[in-house]
């Protein structure tokens, strides 16, 4: 438990991040440091969109699977490192 | 030959990968066995009677076996065989061939598999034979080569050996395609006689009828190409079928779902955060985290090079700023004379009508002395359109001379100005905005439309505030509360139902700050007023004035009351503007709210709401900056506190106070980019502050040699700013180019100047208004230099911003440090000088404290032994 407190303040104190989520494979958030309703809005649509990507990438080779998955938006950058059991979204505001 | 090409694929293939082909398909004797029963033509089976086989020496199983199956005999041997024994001789059926061929031996090889056949079968050509008796060896070898092929799955690459031609008959159709002459040129003369040439031509008409040759299409039963083959293609689907159908709806029911995102409680988080895959995950996900996290920070790899190229090249350079450009200047002849202009006031929704305010060029002791004459020449606002300088197109005409005023926001038709008197006035102009209007549209076609009225409509006030409840001091500062918010009668700011700016704000130097609602005040008992209007007669409008406003005139009281009072002594100050915090932002969509334009008619029907009705707002914020008299910016709240003692209200104390310049401050102004920073200018000098640094100012100038009359921050670029200076000038400031002096100082009129105001026509056109001590109103275009803000503009002076303030609160550290420390040298020197009296004393306090210390520890030591039973005799 402090490990994976530790962790995740290593992850907050880097520059620009807004939240950290951790949510389970089926896209019930364990952790996070957002509010409750943005949150949930994160989990369950990156975890559709992480589904997505993995099937596409395992289509086009099936030994191939997905590491990371990075959506650049114009206000911050979305980086969601996914697993097996679970995935870790962080939110950063890229400052520049 | 086809048997022939049947095998040789299959032969080639065997031999293919090592690169060697043989030219003429001959098998080996393991192609033989491998292969069916079809031979070639070199391969003639023989059966071989016993007694040929002892006479050949190739005796079944004995000369020739399975392993060596080869017997070379020799021609003329078979060819005696076969004269002697002729018809029954057994190479009787192959004689012509023997015969035939070339060499003295022949091969005979004995086939034990029946292979073609036969016992025995005769090789027929030399090479077959050679190649028979040879391959052997090259078949192992090629084998084994395939065989190391096969595990190494290597390909030796060799060059390709030059082979000779085989043609395939493509000869004969290149030449049938070439072209060849096959017979000799013929020539041919042609020639006519010497006077047919150039002869005049006739024409003649023949009839067409039998002069041709009509070939009509039929159908050429030999061209008919029937179709023989055709390409289809053939998809399977699943079987579709088309069904619908209609659902009964016998009652109408009414249905809902809620559904709410799945959830873990705080059990189930807390034990799937401790469990052992978390940390796995977690371990394991940081590294390509870390990794594509300071990635970001590094570098931005999607930052568009060529654009932020383009953006960099509009920097301010400094080498080339143009000037402001004078575009037109307005003077009335008659009306203009001898007055000054006081405020400036760009209409909002009408682009290219400004408003001015003209008073009397007088000082104090003047104007006493002429009070008279000041009782005839009224004062007036002057409204101004661009497009033509001659004729102003309206007039207010004012209870006295209006030093401020402004346009109502949310109603341009509404004009608050407070007077020199203590009053406000209240203009409303809504009958002569279409002339204003057309008149800017029109601006083309002056000369031409006779039907313009070239005299000037006059406009009557038609409120005035009661001179007994006003301010007792000419009003310096009127100010329109946003829409946003109103407030209440007991000083707390609550929601605006209507929607429509509905209160005013002025100062004047009797120290205090008037609120006012231009509503008419809750009609308590209604039937009374009622039959009370019955029975007056209608009031006779000798003016014209438009009754918007008859419910304040002449009654209107201000509803709050701020006084200023001194901090830290008695007294009050003396309020010469002001500038109250920007509370247009919506909080909740960060937007300003629209300006609902055309809806004046509303503003006079509008009731003060009773005060149960009203919700207060939480986040409005009360404080404003006040500019006072002495120089000093105050920065208090309006919101009234109530006396626990005798239960009425008063309004605090100001927080703040900083004292700036010797002489009156004529602006306080808000940045409209920044909602918390302020330029102040005084007569010397100006200042920059923003909103909760009490340190001190952000920018403060240097005094300047010639006096400093009005201050504007530019409205399209948040680091420009305008000052107008005594002898006529106007300096701008670009404090992203030099915050040490004005960028550009440009002289505009003899006489100071009193008021500026900029604002932006069009996307190209922003135009500068300035007006000056003789009563001209100047305009001028700023350059584009001065009007576009450069990419990012805003983010630098945020930052040059806080630069400064980070400056100001580290000075203020340094400040404390060194009093801190200054603080601490001296108790140090104070405890030094005690220290060395009692200096003798400390040496005879250690021995005694380390003989202590010693005891205790045989003490400890003797507990210690006892306890662990080690305790021995001699302790």
């Amino acid at each position: 438990m402090a490990e994976v407190e530790e962790t995740l303040k290593r992850i907050q104190s880097q520059k620009g991040v807004q939240g950290i989520i951790i949510v389970n494979a089926e896209g019930i958030p364990i952790k996070s440091t957002l509010d409750n309703s943005s949150t949930v809005q994160y989990a369950g649509h990156i975890q559709q969109l992480l589904m997505k990507a993995r099937s596409f990438v395992r289509d086009i080779d099936p030994q191939n699977d997905l590491t990371f998955l990075r959506i650049r938006s114009k206000k911050n950058e979305i980086m969601i490192a996914p697993d097996n059991d679970y995935f870790l979204i962080v939110i950063q505001n890229p400052s520049d | 030959m086809s048997s022939k090409t049947s095998l040789s694929p299959e032969a080639r293939k065997k031999k293919g990968k090592a690169g060697k082909k043989n030219e003429n398909n001959f098998l080996s004797p393991h192609d033989g066995a491998a292969e069916s029963h079809s031979r070639p033509d070199y391969i003639f089976p023989l059966v071989l009677t016993s007694i040929t086989q002892e006479l050949f020496g190739c005796r079944a199983d004995e000369d020739v076996t399975g392993e060596i199956p080869y017997k070379l005999i020799k021609k003329e041997d078979i060819v005696q065989d076969m004269k002697t024994r002729a018809a029954v001789s057994d190479f009787s059926p192959v004689k012509q061939r023997v015969l035939e061929y070339p060499e003295d031996e022949l091969l005979l090889v004995f086939d034990r598999d029946f292979t073609f056949g036969q016992s025995f079968y005769l090789v027929l050509t030399v090479e077959a034979k050679e190649n028979i008796l040879k391959p052997p060896v090259q078949g192992n070898e090629e084998e084994l080569i395939n065989v190391d092929e096969e595990d190494e799955d290597v390909i030796i690459p060799k060059t390709p050996e030059p082979r000779p031609w085989i043609s395939l008959g493509s000869e004969q159709e290149i030449e049938e395609e070439t072209v060849k002459h096959i017979r000799p040129r013929l020539r041919y003369k042609l020639s006519r006689p010497r006077r047919d040439f150039c002869s005049a031509v006739h024409f003649s008409d023949r009839s067409a009828r039998d002069g041709y040759v009509e070939c009509l299409s039929y159908q050429d039963k030999r061209f008919n190409i029937t179709e023989q083959e055709r390409h289809t293609a053939v998809q399977t689907v699943h079987h579709t079928t088309d069904s619908s159908t209609q659902t009964l709806w016998r009652y109408p029911k009414n249905m809902w779902t809620q559904y709410e995102p799945r959830e873990f409680s705080p059990e189930e988080k807390m034990h799937q955060l401790q469990s052992e895959n978390m940390k796995n995950f977690i371990k394991s996900v940081l590294i390509r985290l870390d990794v594509a996290l300071q990635q970001n920070c590094i570098m931005n790899v999607f930052s568009d090079d060529w654009t932020a190229l383009s953006e960099d090249d509009s920097a301010p350079t400094g080498k080339t700023r143009s000037q402001l450009k004078e575009y037109q200047s307005f003077t009335d002849l008659n009306l203009s004379k001898e007055k000054t202009i006081s405020h400036i006031q760009w209409h909002p929704s009408i682009s290219g009508v400004i408003a001015v305010a003209m008073t009397e060029r007088f000082t104090l002791e003047e104007r006493i002395d002429n009070s008279t004459k000041l009782l005839l020449n009224p004062s007036y606002i002057l409204f101004w359109n661009l497009s033509d300088p001659i004729n102003p197109q309206l007039q207010l005409e004012c209870p006295d001379d209006v030093l401020s005023f402004q346009f109502c926001p949310s109603d341009p038709n509404i004009i608050a100005g407070g007077c020199f008197n203590g009053q406000i006035a209240l203009w409303d102009v809504s009958a002569h905005v279409d002339k204003l209007q057309d008149t800017r549209s029109d601006g083309k076609n002056t000369s031409h439309t006779p039907n313009k009225k070239n005299d000037t409509a006059m406009v009557r006030y038609c409120a005035v505030s009661g001179i007994e409840n006003g301010h007792k001091s000419p009003i310096t500062d009127v100010q329109w509360l946003p829409e946003t918010f109103e407030v209440s009668r007991y000083g707390i700011p609550v929601e605006n139902s209507s929607h429509m700016c509905v209160q005013i704000v002025t100062c004047a130097p009797d120290s205090c700050v008037l609120f006012w609602d231009v509503r008419a005040p809750r009609v308590v008992s209604q039937s009374l007023t009622d039959t009370k209007k019955k029975s007056e007669k209608p009031l006779e409008n000798p003016h014209g004035v438009p009754d918007t406003f008859k419910h304040l005139n002449l009654t209107w009281k201000p509803f709050i009351r701020v006084s200023l009072f001194k901090i830290g002594s008695s007294g009050d100050y003396s309020p010469l503007k002001f500038s109250l915090t920007d509370n247009t932002l919506d909080y909740s969509t960060g937007e300003r709210p629209a300006h609902n334009a055309g809806e004046g008619s509303g503003l006079g029907q509008l009731r003060v709401p009773s005060a149960k009705q009203q919700n207060p707002l939480e986040h409005i914020s009360t404080k404003l900056f006040v500019g006072t008299e002495d120089g000093e910016l105050v920065y208090t709240d309006w919101k009234m506190e109530k006396d626990n003692d005798s239960g009425r209200l008063f309004s605090p104390k100001p927080t703040h106070r900083f004292v700036l310049y010797d002489t009156l401050i004529n602006t306080v102004s808000r940045s409209p980019f920044f909602k918390d920073i302020i330029l102040t200018v005084g007569s010397w000098s100006f200042a920059v502050f923003k909103e909760g640094l009490t340190n001190g100012s952000i920018l403060q100038s240097r005094c300047s040699q010639i006096m400093y009359t009005v201050g504007h921050w530019s409205p399209s670029r948040p680091a420009v700013f305008f000052i107008g200076k005594e002898d006529g000038s106007v300096e701008v400031w670009d404090l992203l180019e030099k915050s040490h002096e004005p960028s550009l100082t440009q002289n505009i009129s003899t006489a100071s100047i009193t008021s500026i105001r900029a604002k932006s026509i069009s996307l190209k056109q922003h135009l500068l208004a300035a007006s000056d001590r003789l009563g001209t109103l100047h305009i001028l275009q700023i350059p584009w230099m001065l009007r576009r803000p450069s990419a990012n503009e805003m983010q630098i002076v945020k930052k040059y911003f806080e630069r400064e303030e980070e400056r100001l609160n580290y000075f203020e550290k340094r400040q404390t440090r060194h009093e801190n420390a200054k603080k601490e040298t001296n108790i140090e020197e104070q405890r030094k000088k005690t220290e060395s009296v009692i200096h003798q004393k400390h040496e005879e306090e250690a021995n005694a404290d380390a003989q202590r210390e010693y005891e205790e520890y045989l003490n400890l030591e003797k507990m210690i032994l006892k306890d662990t039973n080690l305790l021995t005799a001699d302790l």
